[in-house]
This record gives structure tokens, C-alpha cells and sequence, in this order.
């Protein structure tokens, strides 16, 4: 069989901290442009994954490669292929959101960095806080901003490790938008998640990893096929409460804060 | 990527002097101690203790400028701490730069930030009467000497930041460099000092320091103290950057 191009082949991936194995052999591809989802309960080795996979950690056994470079021995490649938004919100609290979208424009060495930075702003629906510093922003506009920062330079592999984890159901909507956007734009996007209702609603195939390997792999439709047909029974839709939610506050639009 | 390594670490250390800039408290809480040793040394201890014909402000300023130096790298410790624990730090390490740089931008405005310490230091010891009349080739190596300092206790402040558990422990590690001087000749000559803390007194790196900066803010020729106060300092800068690298490397692989 002739090899195909992936965005991300992982082989055999084993990992351990101690006596703890956290991974014990994950095995997956990722097709250029599409939506991966790593579904996995706390502790699962989600985010050993994307550690791996962005040269933050090295690996005990087996393979990974992220653009067609190998994570260990061509690092410096696979680094400029992708960009990583972290479990926790990585941005600079002291300085203002436009600095530290300039601070990552000029250290991907691109030209008219102030540009870029006001244009990521705009998009983000961060222009009115743009002078402010980070430190006073809310859990959603860091969110934001760490993302935008994670655009800059247009890597063609992304990794989001839990991007919705602590967000309220608005900003939550709003980072999917931007995810969708993405892989839209043809980026392959990598993402770990613990919501199985934000695998469902993004992901074209999901990966759930589980006591240090991948348990199954495909696209929700076969995911489905995994159970027995569904009986049809009438059951009164009653509304969730994040429909609720969104309905009372009557609105899904991108707002500050 | 070492193509960028100056340009990246430039971009770097603009951002930690920023931490700088906008908390000067920090300054203020570094400066804060050495100026109250400085006052109470002066006006209240420094009657009773003969320097001879130097007054007491111009004897214990050096001493008090190493203790400057030695709180005001708690902060250096501090600031990589927070920037190793915020998640910034491995957004740079998966970013194509060079990436030492970030450590270099910590080191880089650690010297900045204990440049402006040391200058507040020295502006209120002038207001205490401090006076030197020591040329500007004496005051460039009295310069030359504080930043090899500042250097080494550096690259020990990053040892802590890299390693601390807490933001409390990241600093800790400065209490027993700001307590070095007591048991040197910075304040009282180790003369007056009983026989096995006068051997340490006077075997130990700050006494060798104090005695050169004093010397030369004297105008009077350093002798062989500068060589062993400049070895004292290479030899901590030495082993503290090896062992600081070990710590990174441990760290980031």
C-alpha cells in the first residue's frame, strides 16, 4: 500500500512517569484538514498525547510524526508546523492581549506584527480590551486570546488540549465556531476533550483513549453502529438546559467578557 | 534556529522587563530591606563600631549593595516560577525559536532589574552622606564586579525558579545569601570576631567582595583581594550555571 499522507501518525506510543504507564501503546492518523477529538476521562493521557506530539515530552517507545517529521529527531520541523493551545489558558497576564499577540508574531518572525495582532483582536471580538492588561480579562476572552495566539502564523497542524475546559456555555459555542473555521481553512486540527457532546459536535472522527490506549476509533457514525439499532420510542423533547440557558440570555453572539 | 537566537532572546527579554517595569513594587520591596539595615546600621549600631578613620556609611555601603543583590534575586527565582507554571513557557517551547532564549531573557533582566536596584541603593546612601571620590575606571569595576554577582546568584535563583514547588520556595533560597554579609566584613571588621567565625569571615566569598568595592571606592589599591573576590565569583557563576542546566534539561525533556 502506498503511504498516504498524514497530518499526524502515531504508532506503539508508550509513556510512563514512574511506576505509572500512562500510555501503553496508542496507535492513530489524522487526515490533513480534518477534526481529530481525543475523548478521555481525567487522567486518560490526553494530554501526555499532545505533549508528545508537540515536542514538550519525549516518549518511552513508538513513533509519532506531525507533518510527515518525526517528534524526536526532527523536533525543530515539527515545531514549525504547529502551534498548541494548552490546558490552561498560556498567555501573559502582565502584558496587554495586543502584546502578547505582537510577542508571538515577532517571534514567528513575521512581518507588520502590529497588523496581525489587529486583525486576530478583531476577529476575536477583543479590540475593546486590546489595551488592557491580560490579568483582568475573563476566563472566556484568555480563552479567546490564547487561541488567536495560537493563529499566528498559520501553522498547518493545530493542537487544542481541552479548549472549552472552565468556559461558560457562550464561550464554549464560541471557541467551536472558531474550531470549525479552522479545519474549514483546510487546518488539521487535533483536539482533547472530556465532553462527549463537543466530540459529537466537531469532530470528524473521535479517538476515545482509555487506561493508556486507543479503545476505538472512527466517525460518529460508525461510533453509532457500535450499539445495537435504536428502538423508536415517543418521548416528550423536553429542552436541555443549556438551550435554556442560551435562550434566556437570548443570544450566542460573541460579546466581551 | 540559532540564526534567531539574538533577535528571539531580544523579543524575549522585552517582555520580562516588562514584568519589571509594570511592578516596580518589586524594586521597592527590593530595595525596602538593605535601605532599613542602611538606616539603622548608621544611625543607630554604626556609632559603636570603630572603622577607623572611614566613616560608617562609606564602610557597610558594599555590604549593603550585596545584600541588595542577594534579595533582589528572589524575584528573578520568582518570575521564572510563574512564567514555568502559567503555561507560557511551553507555548514558547513549541514555538520554531531558539529556545534557550527564554531562560536568557530571565537572566537578562535580572541584571537590568538589580542594575536599578542597586542604583536607588546607592542614591540613598548619598543622601546618608556616602562620598567617594573614586574615578570612573574605579567605578566601572566597582559596576563590573556587582553584575559578575548579580551573575552568579543569578543562575542560582534559576535553579530555585526551575525547581521550586511553590512561589514561597522559589524565594526562599535568597534568606541565607542575604544573611552571608553578617558573617563577613561588611559591617564589623573581622578582627573584633571570635576565632572560628572570624576564619569563616574571613574565608568566605563576601568578605573578599566587600573589601575590593570598598577599596576601590577608597581610592586605595585593591591588592590580591580582587583575584580572590573575581574567583569567588566565576566559581559560583560556574557550577550554578551547570547545575542550572541540568535542572532545565531535566525539565524540559
Amino acid at each position: 500500500m502506498p503511504m498516504e499522507k498524514t497530518a499526524i501518525r502515531v504508532r506503539g506510543l508508550e509513556k510512563s512517569y514512574g511506576t505509572l504507564e500512562v500510555l501503553r501503546g496508542v496507535d492513530f492518523d489524522v487526515e490533513p484538514g480534518s477534526i481529530f477529538a481525543l475523548l478521555g476521562s481525567n487522567g486518560a493521557g490526553k494530554t501526555t498525547v499532545v505533549k508528545i506530539l508537540s515536542t514538550l515530552l519525549k516518549a518511552d517507545a513508538g513513533t509519532a510524526s506531525v507533518n510527515d517529521f518525526d517528534v524526536a529527531t526532527q523536533a525543530e520541523n515539527v515545531r514549525e508546523s504547529i502551534s498548541l493551545t494548552g490546558q490552561f489558558a498560556a498567555v501573559d497576564e502582565i502584558l496587554t492581549g495586543r502584546e502578547n499577540l505582537v510577542l508571538v508574531a515577532r517571534l514567528r518572525h513575521l512581518e507588520d506584527p502590529g497588523a496581525i495582532a489587529d486583525d486576530l483582536l478583531r476577529r476575536f471580538s477583543l479590540t475593546d480590551a486590546a489595551t488592557r492588561r491580560v490579568s483582568t480579562y475573563s476566563g472566556g476572552m484568555r480563552r479567546r486570546l490564547d487561541i488567536a495566539m495560537s493563529l499566528i502564523g498559520n501553522s498547518p497542524v493545530i493542537f487544542l488540549d481541552e479548549p472549552t475546559a472552565g468556559l461558560d456555555p457562550e464561550a464554549r459555542i464560541e471557541v467551536w465556531h472558531t474550531v470549525k473555521e479552522l479545519a474549514g481553512d483546510g487546518t488539521t486540527v487535533l483536539l482533547t476533550t472530556q465532553y462527549l457532546d463537543e466530540a459529537e459536535q466537531l469532530a470528524d472522527r473521535i479517538a476515545i483513549l482509555h487506561e493508556g490506549r486507543i479503545i476505538v476509533n472512527g466517525t460518529l457514525a460508525e461510533l453509532k453502529q457500535l450499539l445495537p439499532p435504536a428502538n423508536v420510542e415517543y418521548v416528550e423533547k423536553q429542552p436541555t438546559l443549556e438551550e435554556i440557558f442560551l435562550a434566556v440570555i437570548g443570544t450566542n453572539t460573541r460579546k466581551q467578557g | 534556529m540559532t540564526t534567531y537566537f539574538f533577535s528571539d532572546a531580544v523579543v524575549l527579554t522585552g517582555r520580562t522587563l516588562r514584568h519589571v517595569t509594570r511592578s516596580m513594587d518589586t524594586i521597592i520591596t527590593t530595595v525596602i530591606t538593605p535601605i532599613a539595615m542602611m538606616l539603622m546600621f548608621v544611625y543607630v549600631f554604626g556609632g559603636a563600631i570603630d572603622t577607623g578613620p572611614v566613616s560608617y556609611v562609606n564602610y557597610m555601603l558594599p555590604g549593603i549593595l550585596l545584600i541588595t543583590i542577594a534579595s533582589g534575586i528572589a524575584y528573578t527565582a520568582l518570575r521564572l516560577f510563574t512564567d514555568m507554571n502559567s503555561g507560557i513557557f511551553e507555548r514558547f517551547h513549541s514555538m520554531p525559536i531558539a529556545r534557550s532564549g527564554v531562560l536568557w531573557a530571565h537572566v537578562l533582566t535580572s541584571l537590568v532589574a538589580n542594575l536599578l536596584s542597586l542604583v536607588v541603593v546607592v542614591g540613598v546612601a548619598v543622601l546618608m552622606g556616602f562620598r567617594s571620590g573614586a574615578g570612573v575606571l574605579a567605578w566601572l569595576a566597582v559596576l563590573g564586579i556587582l553584575l559578575l554577582f548579580t551573575l552568579a546568584l543569578t543562575w542560582i535563583a534559576v535553579i530555585a525558579g526551575l525547581s521550586a514547588k511553590t512561589a514561597e520556595g522559589g524565594g526562599a533560597f535568597s534568606y541565607p545569601l542575604i544573611f552571608l554579609p553578617f558573617l563577613s566584613s561588611a559591617f564589623v571588621p573581622t578582627e573584633t570576631m571570635p576565632g572560628p567565625v572570624r576564619w569563616f569571615a574571613e574565608n568566605q566569598p563576601v568578605t573578599s567582595i566587600v573589601n575590593t568595592i570598598r577599596d576601590l571606592f577608597a581610592e586605595r589599591p585593591v591588592g590580591g583581594d580582587i583575584w580572590t573576590a573575581l574567583a569567588w565569583c566565576v566559581g559560583i557563576l560556574v557550577v550554578a550555571y551547570v547545575f542550572a542546566m541540568v535542572t532545565y534539561r531535566r525539565k524540559i525533556s
